[in-house]
């Protein structure tokens, strides 16, 4: 299947590729379905929340993967490590916003200390060795989580309390809501820092080409330690808006995000910010209607049917949906 | 792997001393020697499919898993013999890496590794759905158990005819295409390599390699065949071990063999943090530092070894 | 007076090989210096070594003082290597390319901007245009613009006419030394079309093999017998 070649990032065309049809296709479907059932709109606004915080580790993976041609392993992790930063901001005392906040810049410090301290070192020599050194870094950090607090369930308060607001008929959960308007808000933020500042201009030279931001003075290495910064602030907010959605805060929270973001990543294309949260949405949305409509799709099966879709549409296009077509001609 | 006398002779100080250790060894220590000798099997296959053709997978738990399933259930219903069941268990892991080494041709790279990731997440799954035959959550279990000295034993001479078939293959023509394929696809097709045989070729022999290992790992557990024992875990630690192992040593695969199979059972015992959880922080440093150390592996430091005594 | 750039028995090696073998040069200030060579002599090498890109042994100083072999730091001081191949961000605009150029700059760009404009006046038409997608003299054009954004105080170019159409060449080397007669702009730069280097530049090197062969007053070097017959041709 022959598709449209797709310029790398700057232009404005606009361009009628398949994959574009195909999305619209798909929305013109969930709009139906939820004008026609109550259920099914219900079913696709939870799955728009619950594909938001994939589709924000997706994009915290991607964010890393552009920047040096690695998979962080250790995303859901981190993000899994600053949530229980939250907790104990909040168990001294801090209302739940200013631990939020306060979580989100340790986030950052967290995620540019360990590029520095344990990424930099080996990231010239071989990837393979960046891949284990984060898988490292999950057991690690998995172990120093449940020494510290522990590994039995812990509870943190709501962030928009538990009331289910009825839009004409549809029961819409104030949580999922304000998932959904939060990851909005930060990628949109993230997309404003890249697209409109000096530092993001710097950061994408960087990721795109090191040698040449080099050499017109871009600090490439402090650059790659901000991306790994930026991605662990996405990673919290994941993290903070996993634990009201599964109600309980453990050691384990994060590791079937971290799954589906991986599947939402590739399904997106590892180099497509884009890709990522469109990835995450459509899975969020796509599990909860096969879930409530087709009978095989149990629990246990949800993850292995994520990962299903996510082969077929390799097979098809080899690079993920917006990824790159990378030419190679044998 | 080269042929020059000192390899010859490490390999027969190597067989010497694997023959005699159980004598000397309880038989919990047999069978974490065992354990080595599962992982070693495992690496060596991960070690051809990735350091060999550079197709990366992280899906090696799955055909581990199907390798042990296979032994477990045609024990459980057939009261097979059990060399008998590895060997089945061999040829259909390589018809699966056969099956899933010819849609990996589209794939490449980093989508290569999470596609096998994906494989490696689900496959473990389909026991739990399919609980009637496989088993569910509850397992199978296979007819009869073994003796931990059984268990050395077979591992052990197992582990020795896979690395003697994987050193065949790897000097033989299918050797070279692989190295070539390697080094340049591009080259390698412009010479007249045909890449789609030769590395689905490469699939099928890593996987069948990865479906013993499977079989071994299952009667090590007692016979015990279950879904969370092939977790993503398993993937991630045979990929570890090829990575500490490096390429294209022997020593190198039997440290990478090592350290996944041993180290987490050590580092239990470390006193200080103690517990499931001082154990996963100490396995998690520990890894960080040899990666860090030795990105290339143990092969990597022997390779700088060997080079610096060449030129003193 | 002393020279702005000095190159004093500088070596540089990629990994085992070596590429420079004891290379001495200067750039005086406001001049233009050409380096020639053949292939594989040691001219973007030499480049390299000053703005740091590759391992060097030896002397390099800059202004007097001595160079850092770090190029983000080689770009604060006021050194822009544009390097073969050009350096152009292909996946991002002609104004982000721009943007790019001024990293290291502080304050306001807008006169920046402008006088960008004077010796480029199609570029602002082409300010949203993806830089992969000019032609080879636009990219090169861009690449000076680029450089000229950093206002910097000496200009690395390595072999710039690489490419080039003959009468793109020559509106190349004219700006080049518009910029370096109106906004004092040193330059060194290394060329294999040794035609319109010479014509160029005040000093020249020839390098061969990692070492300076010949150096000398660009006249003087245009008129040498072994020049003549082996980089100009007659």
């Amino acid at each position: 299947m022959e598709l449209a070649r797709r310029l790398p990032t700057g232009t404005r065309a606009l361009r009628l590729s398949p994959v574009f049809l195909f999305l619209g296709a798909a929305c013109v479907f969930l709009l139906v379905g939820s004008l026609e059932s109550t259920v099914f709109a219900q079913q696709t606004v939870s799955g728009v929340a619950l594909g938001a915080v994939y589709g924000s580790l997706a994009l915290a993976l991607v964010l890393i993967y552009r920047a040096t041609e690695v998979i962080n392993f250790a995303q859901g992790e981190m993000a899994m490590a600053t949530t229980y930063v939250a907790y104990q901001l909040m168990l001294w005392g801090l209302s739940y916003w200013e631990a939020f906040f306060i979580t989100l810049a340790v986030a950052f410090a967290f995620g540019g200390v360990v590029q520095l301290v344990f990424i930099r070192p080996v990231q010239h020599k071989s990837v393979i060795a960046v891949v284990i050194v984060t898988v490292g870094l999950f057991i690690l950090i998995d172990g120093l989580v449940a020494w510290k607090w522990g590994a039995d369930l812990k509870f943190m308060p709501a962030p928009f309390g538990n009331h289910v607001y009825k839009l004409g008929g549809v029961a819409v959960s104030r949580q999922d809501l304000g998932t959904i308007a939060i990851t909005l808000a930060s990628v949109v933020l993230l997309w404003a820092l890249f697209r409109f500042t000096k530092l993001g201009l710097g950061m994408r030279a960087a990721a795109l080409r090191p040698a040449s931001a080099a050499l017109v003075g871009v600090r490439v290495d402090r650059m790659l330690a901000i991306g790994w910064g930026l991605a662990a602030v996405l990673g919290a907010v994941a993290g903070l808006m996993t634990e009201p959605a599964v109600f309980v805060l453990q050691p384990t929270l994060m590791q079937p995000v971290l799954l589906y973001g991986f599947a939402a990543a590739v399904l997106g294309g590892l180099d497509s910010p884009v890709g990522a949260v469109v990835g995450g949405i459509a899975i969020g949305v796509f599990l909860n209607l096969v879930g409530q409509y087709v009978h095989f799709v149990t629990s246990e099966v949800r993850l292995p049917v994520a990962f299903a879709v996510l082969l077929l549409v390799l097979l098809i296009k080899p690079t993920g949906l917006f990824g790159r077509k990378r030419l190679r001609k044998v | 792997m080269r042929t020059r006398l000192a390899p010859i002779a490490s390999l027969v100080v190597a067989a010497v001393v694997l023959a005699a250790l159980p004598f000397a060894l309880s038989a919990y220590h047999q069978a974490l020697a065992a354990q080595v000798a599962t992982f070693f099997i495992a690496i060596l296959g991960l070690d051809i499919l990735t350091g060999y053709t550079g197709q990366i997978s992280i899906g090696h738990g799955a055909f581990m898993a199907i390798g042990g399933y296979t032994t477990a259930i045609l024990s459980r219903d057939h009261h097979m013999n059990l060399v008998l069941t590895m060997l089945i268990a061999l040829a259909i892991c390589f018809i699966c890496g056969l099956l899933v080494g010819l849609p990996a041709l589209r794939l490449s790279g980093v989508y290569l590794a999470l596609a096998t990731f994906a494989l490696a997440v689900s496959v473990p799954q389909i026991p739990l759905k399919f609980s009637k035959y496989l088993g569910g959550s509850g397992g199978v279990q296979t007819a009869k158990t073994v003796s931990h000295l059984w268990l050395y034993g077979a591992s052990w001479t197992a582990a020795a005819i896979a690395f003697v078939l994987g050193w065949l293959v790897l000097r033989g023509r299918t050797g070279r295409a692989f190295r070539a394929i390697r080094d340049s696809e591009v080259a390698a097709a412009s010479s007249g390599v045909g890449l789609p045989i030769y590395k689905t070729l490469a699939f099928g022999i890593s996987a069948a390699f990865a479906g013993v290992a499977g079989s071994f790992y299952v009667l090590g557990t007692n016979g015990f065949a279950q879904p969370n024992e092939f977790s993503v875990l398993l993937s991630l630690q045979i990929l570890i071990g090829a990575a500490v192992a490096g390429l294209g040593s022997l020593w190198g695969l039997l440290a990478g063999a090592a350290f996944v199979g041993l180290l987490p059972t050590i580092s239990s015992d470390v006193p200080v943090i103690g517990s499931t959880h001082g154990q996963d922080v100490v396995f998690g440093l520990i890894v960080i530092l040899v990666m860090l150390v030795l990105p290339n592996g143990v092969a990597g430091l022997l390779a700088r070894l060997s080079r610096l005594r060449a030129r003193a | 007076m002393a020279p702005l750039l000095e190159l004093t028995d500088v070596e540089a090696r990629y990994g085992p090989v070596q590429a420079l073998y004891g290379v001495t040069l200067t750039v005086a200030e406001g001049e233009i210096v050409a380096v020639l060579g053949a292939n594989g002599a040691g001219k973007t090498t030499m480049l390299r070594a000053i703005s740091g890109t590759v391992d060097r042994s030896g002397a390099v100083t800059f202004g007097g003082k001595a160079l850092p072999g770090v190029p983000e730091a080689v770009a604060n001081l006021g050194v822009a290597h544009v390097p073969e191949g050009r350096g152009t961000f292909a996946e991002l605009t002609v104004w982000e390319n721009l943007r790019l150029g001024a990293y290291t700059r502080r304050g306001a760009l807008k006169d920046d901007f402008a006088r960008v404009q004077q010796y480029f006046p199609w570029i602002e038409r082409r300010r949203s245009q993806q830089a992969g997608t000019l032609s080879g003299g636009e990219q090169q054009m861009l690449a000076l613009a680029r450089a000229f954004m950093q206002r910097p105080r000496l200009l690395l170019l390595d072999e710039p006419s690489l490419g080039l159409a003959p009468i793109l060449v020559s509106e190349v080397f004219r700006i080049v030394r518009e910029l370096n007669e109106q906004e004092g702009v040193s330059v060194l730069v290394v060329e294999q079309n040794a035609h319109i280097a010479l014509q160029a530049a005040e000093n020249a090197y020839v390098l061969e093999v990692g070492r300076v062969a010949l150096s000398g007053p660009a006249a003087d070097l245009q008129r040498h017998e072994s020049v003549r017959k082996s980089y100009l041709g007659y």
